[in-house]
């Protein structure tokens, strides 16, 4: 108890202090003013969600391979907890792409193999709440998991080719492109304190989850007793 | 080599299964084309308007057949208890599902082809001098469907409430191969038509990398 409440409470510091500098250190951005400083929200939580289903991509494989239950508690709770960033992706983009480009959402590539990719990981979801059987439950959500993780680059792929009509990235993008050392080192700061958060919502998640897997498991034996 | 002949024998028993009520090619030939009469109450349908719209019209009416067609690729099994007599009477669980894949991919490409002159009369798109090319598309995509379909529907089937999971599971996932073909076959359909080779290169990696992972995970898919 005391160890949860210490890690809360330090996670909470990191967060405190990177909306700080988010809001009081970075500079202001010559062209779009006040409204950029979205991004320390934006990217962060897309960078942790992308981390967050590439840990659920890594649990289901290990549990296809090991077929450890603990596998599969570790899937499902990255697999909610990358969702949960990426919602928050899905709705700081339009907050942030009204004013700067006069329109709630566009269909270029990033944004929309984001969607797909919440779309794939709500499936992922939706599939467990449909099989009854742990055993059965853990597998099949692991093998469609794999699936779904192994489509996203296709998806960014395809997408990207074909469908975008929007600016070139600024991070990791064409030469020339990028921000200023500041916002980076904001930037990632954001990102690290993200990642803790993460870490704290999947530990509690996990945890709910064993809880739930051992519930299941009395249940069955009082049921067979 | 024992792969081989398995699947040949697997895909005659799937190909005699259908042909003998042909349930799933008369429903699903039936239900494209109503897609497509819907479809042209959505926009105008002249022929430059076809050029434009018709491609994405034309796969998202494929997508949605296949999503339905795929149903009962693994629920026949289910049903009539036979999965686990598939399973003993093969050596690699692969060919299991390499023989449902090539008989899906052939009869989603039937389906395509039968309709194909009924969207180019009704749409005024003109389709015969780009045929070899389309029956490419067609083939490289329906393959591409057909792997994603197949594996999900070993998944599917085992959950409940699965005739609405497949399509939830395998609209998402199949986003790569609606975008790649649609653009393709939309060249296909220019006033002065030409073949998008990076959008056929696409398709065929898409139709790899699928096949791969199933190749690889296809024993745990149909797993007791």
């Amino acid at each position: 108890m005391k160890k949860s409440v210490l890690s809360a409470m330090v996670v909470l510091l990191l967060l405190g202090v990177a909306a700080y500098a988010a809001f009081f250190v970075a500079p202001t951005d010559a062209k779009q003013g006040v409204i950029y400083r979205i991004l320390y929200l934006h990217v962060a939580s897309a960078w942790t969600g992308l981390t967050s289903f590439f840990i659920c991509f890594i649990a289901n494989s290990l549990y296809v391979l090991r077929r450890q239950p603990r596998w599969d508690w570790l899937g499902v709770s990255a697999g909610e907890t990358g969702l949960v960033f990426t919602t928050v992706v899905l709705l700081t983009g339009p907050i942030w792409a009204h004013p700067v480009w006069g329109i709630w959402w566009t269909w270029d590539a990033r944004l929309t193999s984001t969607f797909v990719l919440w779309l794939l990981y709500v499936s992922y979801l939706l599939l467990r709440t449909l099989v009854e059987e742990p055993d059965r439950r853990a597998l099949l959500s692991a093998l469609f998991g794999i699936f779904a993780f192994i489509d996203v680059p296709l998806v960014f792929g395809s997408i990207r080719w074909w469908r975008t009509q929007h600016p070139q990235p600024i991070i990791m993008g064409a030469p020339g492109a990028g921000l200023d050392p500041t916002m980076y080192r904001v930037l990632f700061f954001t990102w690290l304190a993200m990642l803790g958060l993460m870490t704290l919502l999947l530990r509690q998640r996990y945890r709910l989850e064993a809880m739930r897997g051992d519930l299941e498991i009395i249940q069955r034996e009082l049921e067979a007793a | 080599m024992a792969l081989l002949s398995n699947t040949t024998v697997l895909l005659g028993k799937e190909l005699r299964t259908e042909f003998r009520s042909r349930e799933l090619l008369t429903t699903t030939t039936v239900f494209v084309l109503i897609v497509m009469v819907l479809f042209s109450f959505s926009f105008d349908p002249t022929s430059e308007e076809s050029r434009r719209f018709g491609a994405g019209l034309l796969w998202l009416a494929f997508l949605f057949a296949a999503s339905l067609m795929l149903q009962s690729c693994f629920l026949r099994e289910q049903t009539s208890d036979t999965l686990s007599a598939l399973r003993l009477s093969v050596s690699d669980p692969f060919a299991i599902f390499l023989a449902k894949l090539a008989a899906n991919t052939l009869f989603l490409l039937l389906t395509e082809l039968l309709l194909l002159p009924v969207f180019a009369v009704m749409y005024n798109v003109a389709v015969l001098p780009t045929l070899h090319w389309l029956v490419l598309v067609f083939f490289l995509g329906s393959l591409g469907v057909s792997i994603a379909g197949t594996a999900l529907s070993a998944i599917s089937a085992q959950a409940r409430m699965r005739e609405l999971l497949l399509p939830l599971l395998l609209l998402p996932l199949l986003t790569p191969i609606l975008v790649a073909s649609t653009e393709v076959t939309a060249a296909l359909f220019d006033r002065s038509p030409y073949v998008q080779w990076k959008g056929v290169g696409f398709l065929a990696v898409f139709d790899l990398a699928f096949l791969t992972i199933l190749w690889l995970l296809g024993e745990y898919l149909v797993e007791e």
